[in-house]
């Protein structure tokens, strides 16, 4: 695949998916404390969302950073719009910005604090790669 | 490796009226307060840009991580 067809499908997914995240390993399992964190913070608010791991092909993050003019993953994306990366996420995540924007209501039991990730626990190099 | 200071200063000379605060506790990964009227009027995307910008290239080699807050003042 050449670069320009990744950029267009990076493109395409932002478009098609109401919510999208980018990040490194899956919702399943995190290959990265901030992208664990953001998938947490998505998941107590219980909002469906796209995931895309860039760790399979270097070229993913390398042209979706260049198409989002963001230099860090993970990143999350509603309505085609670039929200931010974990410190946003959770800076409105905390202040309920985040479910406002999503358009869903807090859940009762949904933590004021965003979940926080353990990145000593992420998976290591090796795991990574064997991602697809 | 940069160190808390040096990426204080950085931010203060490349964003007019910024004031920031910078900690550290291995000078790789960073956690960094900005205040800024340059931050006046832009999105939280685009504050945080300014500031990363300052670092491009620099980050996820030699500073592993940049966490932010921005504020506009």
């Amino acid at each position: 695949m050449s670069d320009t067809q990744i950029r267009d499908l990076i493109a395409e997914a932002i478009k098609d998916n109401d919510v999208i995240l980018f990040m490194k390993g899956t919702p399943d399992q995190p290959a990265c404390g901030f992208s664990m964190r953001t998938v947490g913070m998505l998941q107590s608010l219980d909002v469906p969302f796209a995931a895309v791991d860039v760790l399979p092909d270097p070229r993913i993050r390398q042209e979706l950073s260049s198409l989002s003019n963001w230099p860090t993953i993970p990143q999350l994306f509603h309505n085609g719009e670039l929200l931010g990366g974990c410190d946003i996420v959770t800076e409105m995540y905390e202040s309920g910005e985040l479910a406002t924007t999503l358009g869903v209501e807090t859940p009762a039991d949904a933590p004021a604090e965003a979940p926080t990730g353990h990145p000593a626990q992420a998976a290591p190099m090796g795991i990574e790669n064997r991602l697809r | 490796m940069p160190s808390a200071d040096e990426v204080k200063n950085r931010i203060e000379a490349a964003i007019p009226g910024a004031e920031a605060e910078v900690q550290t506790p291995d000078e790789v990964h960073f956690s960094a307060r900005v205040r800024a009227g340059a931050f006046g009027g832009l999105s939280r995307v685009q504050q945080h840009r300014l500031v990363m910008e300052i670092f491009d290239g620099e980050l996820g080699g030699s500073i592993h991580a940049l966490e932010l807050k921005t504020e506009a003042t």
